[in-house]
């Protein structure tokens, strides 16, 4: 039976296009992968192959036709022996079998709004649980030591955690526990490592990749998101990259502008990536264990100025803290701060200020920026009816800027004044000391944005 | 095209070339169809096809064994068939269907098989290569014996991480098969003009990397090479460098109307040196089947495609809700 040859689409964008030359006639032979025709699309002139073998019956729409369009029958292609017959009348484009469109999906934000959880000071430990003085560092080394030593599947690699120690010894003791096969030494190449570990938690491990800085991971940025982020959706749910990838973040202090970069904004951007910024040493701990037992890419954001930080610590043998889950720092009535990482700092010498001043700040500490506890930050909202941000990062597309929408949308009734968000100033980190001050956040803004919202 | 024809008078059976044979013809008429299915807008986006390079899969894969890995570029769907995925499954991923194999949300880029071990589908050029010495990292670290097929093209070759990756891969004598697929043209660029050695097997040398160049067109030669590169890796000595020097019949991608090189030179090449017609002469000429017999195994295989067409047009398109799954584990 004779084929219909159709128009084809000829780019991602093609509707229609002009016929341009044949370079068969009707009653020549033809076999797969000879050129029929030119076509001239949106973007090039391009040549139009046989995809079968036979004889070319009729030419039904002649050479130098314009506006033709995709799907419309331009020849029919008789089998061998055929009789080509009258010839049909040029047919309509056939029209693809698309259903009608996918229903639009409410946005994920609205689909979780209203499921706020009780504002409480919730404890991360049972009552009465023994606690030790700990450092950031040590808190982040435990961590993964007992994580390795539960799963062999866990390793650590970068550069210098090794035989080093650790560019910042936060992976001090490690090699000589687990030996080389487990904490490995990379050399100075974030894109390649980065790579071979997303590569390695496809293969079935669970990598811990240690960027000496996250301005480094930029090098690597491409297979943190392309690679690790985006697999399993692509794969339709059947392999992801169970992983972590954690170093310091945010400033250090006097190393300038490339050393100097808060990624916060940048990586809780991401779907797929879960993104965790702790404060303090509990925390350190508690997240991390849970980020290395994650079945995603986690992205977790230390902060050097942090890791030489005590806090009491529980001392328990399997210590967790859940995703998702903010944690307040102080309760307040006439104002909410909200924070996460070293802007915690800030925000707790603030409230401690503004206390004197009669103002009682509650603080609000995220943890996790991917997910983010909404809940414990409108609830709060509701009772303040002020609120306040702080991070060190870019005010452009900030945490800050999307917690100000957010409760914008879901609790604009209960806002006396507008969200300030108090963030690191919009210039490249500069080296000498009194500008470097003046680029980061500082308490003094965090106590006048307070009192800004409370207009006193 | 620097590498000769290598098959000496072989000792591969005829239900071997007949294997072959099957396989490639698969491949070439499945893109066929693919083609045909995007210009009827049923497939949209991009779409790289992957005729003229059959016998680079179909070759190394008759060197694999039960358990070892494969990863590659976007150019994906060859390697997809030669590992014995669903046709089905693969052409509904391409018409963006629920019975694709990730549910219409990968498409022609980016589709895996866990079952297979068949690892993307990557659509960043170059990133399957640190992806792939990854896969074997994670086998080394397991001590299971299996080996990595990594394949990329001659463009990726001229990416940084790929030497990032050969570094490592030495260092750490990963079980990794680097394969380069040199069809030569990266896109519309031609070798000469983007690569400044020819010879891209050698770039493994400051490494320590060995490789050879293989003539990419003869599936007897792809074979042979496969097993001695996986002869090396399964002995623990490290990496291995396979330039399989090849052919795309095709533009880059649907939309490429490859004004970059002649038709003449494509054409000498189809009527030259094509892996499907070698191992057909092959068949004919040792008289492990008739003209008849390989007519049969020409419309089986049409069969099978036209089947996952019809599979691929009618399943449905993934529900509204899919949109939110998958995001996270």
């Amino acid at each position: 039976m004779a084929t219909e040859i159709l128009m084809p689409a000829l780019s991602p964008t093609m509707e229609e296009g002009t016929l341009a030359k044949w370079l068969v006639k009707e009653g020549d032979t033809v076999s797969a992968g000879d050129i029929l025709a030119e076509i001239e699309t949106d973007k090039a002139t391009m040549e139009f192959e046989a995809v079968d073998e036979g004889v070319i019956g009729h030419i039904l729409v002649p050479e130098g036709t314009e506006n033709v369009k995709v799907n419309t029958a331009i020849a029919t292609l008789l089998e061998e022996g055929e009789e080509a017959g009258a010839a049909p009348v040029p047919s309509a484009p056939a029209q693809a079998s698309e259903p009608a469109e996918p229903a639009r999906m409410a946005p994920a934000v609205a689909a979780q709004a209203h499921s706020a959880p009780p504002v409480e000071l919730t404890p991360d430990w049972p009552e009465g649980t023994p606690m030790k003085q700990q450092t950031v560092r040590e808190a982040l080394r435990d961590a993964m030591a007992e994580e390795m030593r539960a799963d062999e599947d866990v390793y650590l690699m970068g550069e210098e955690v090794a035989e080093y120690q650790g560019a910042y010894k936060v992976s001090q003791g490690l090699l000589d526990e687990f030996g080389s096969k487990r904490v490995i030494d990379t050399p100075i190449t974030e894109h390649g490592f980065a790579g071979i570990a997303v590569g390695a938690a496809f293969g079935g491990l669970k990598p811990i990749v240690e960027f000496m800085t996250f301005n480094f991971a930029m090098q690597a940025i491409d297979h943190i998101i392309n690679s690790a982020a985006k697999t399993l959706y692509m794969s339709g749910g059947q392999m992801g990259a169970p992983m972590v990838f954690r170093g310091p973040n945010g400033a250090a202090a006097r190393v300038g502008a490339q050393h100097s970069q808060d990624y916060a904004a940048w990586y809780a951007q991401i779907p797929g990536l879960k993104v965790v910024m702790p404060y303090s040493a509990s925390d350190a701990k508690g997240l991390l264990k849970s980020a290395i037992r994650d079945p995603n890419p986690v992205i977790f954001l230390e902060n050097e100025i942090l890791y030489g930080r005590s806090f009491e610590v529980p001392a328990m043998e399997d210590f967790t803290i859940p995703f998702g889950k903010a944690r307040i720092w102080r309760e307040g009535s006439d104002v909410t701060i909200v924070s996460f990482g070293i802007g915690m700092q800030y925000a707790l010498e603030a409230a401690e200020k503004l206390s004197e001043d009669g103002i009682d700040a509650e603080v609000i500490d995220l943890r996790t920026l991917r997910p983010i506890d909404y809940g414990t930050v409108i609830n709060s909202i509701m009772k303040t009816n002020r609120c306040v941000t702080v991070e060190e990062g870019w005010p452009v597309g900030s945490i800050g800027n999307h917690l100000s929408a957010t409760i914008m949308e879901r609790a604009f009734d209960y806002l006396d004044a507008p969200v300030i968000n108090c963030t690191g100033k919009d210039v490249p980190m500069p080296y000498a000391a009194n500008l470097e001050k003046l680029a980061l956040v500082t308490t003094d803004e965090v106590i006048a944005a307070v009192k800004q919202v409370t207009y006193r | 095209m620097a590498a000769r024809r290598t098959t000496k008078k072989t000792n591969v059976s005829g239900d071997e070339l007949k294997q072959f044979y099957r396989d490639m013809l698969l491949i070439r008429r499945f893109e066929e169809k693919a083609g045909q299915l995007y210009g009827m807008g049923l497939i949209g986006g991009f779409c790289h096809l992957y005729i003229g390079q059959e016998a680079v899969v179909v070759g190394l894969e008759a060197a694999a064994e039960e358990g070892d890995k494969r990863i590659t570029s976007y150019r994906d769907h060859g390697h997809m068939l030669a590992c014995g995925m669903d046709p089905n499954g693969v052409m509904a991923e391409l018409t963006g269907r629920e019975g694709g194999y990730s549910k219409g949300k990968g498409g022609s880029m980016h589709m895996f098989s866990k079952e297979k071990h068949f690892y993307g589908g990557h659509g960043i050029v170059g990133a399957q290569v640190p992806l792939g010495a990854g896969l074997a990292f994670a086998d080394k670290y397991k001590g299971n014996g299996r080996v990595t097929f990594t394949y990329f093209g001659d463009g990726a070759a001229n990416q940084g991480q790929v030497y990032e990756t050969f570094n490592m891969a030495a260092l750490w004598d990963l079980p990794v098969i680097f394969v380069i697929e040199n069809n030569q043209y990266a896109m519309g660029t031609a070798q000469k003009r983007s690569t400044s050695t020819p010879d891209i097997h050698t770039r493994g040398e400051a490494f320590g990397i060995p490789g050879e160049a293989v003539d990419g067109m003869d599936v007897l030669a792809v074979k042979d090479a496969g097993e001695r590169a996986v002869a090396h890796c399964r002995k623990g000595k490290g990496p291995y460098i396979l330039e399989v020097k090849t052919y795309r019949y095709r533009g880059h991608s649907m939309s490429d109307p490859a004004k970059y090189r002649t038709r003449e030179e494509v054409q000498k090449m189809r009527e030259e040196r094509d892996a499907i017609e070698h191992v057909r002469h092959l068949i004919l000429e040792g008289k492990h089947a008739s003209e008849d017999d390989l007519k049969a195994i020409d419309k089986e295989i049409k069969a099978v495609v036209n089947a996952s067409a019809d599979f691929a047009k009618e399943s449905p398109l993934p529900a509204a809700e899919e949109l939110w799954t998958d995001i996270y584990a």
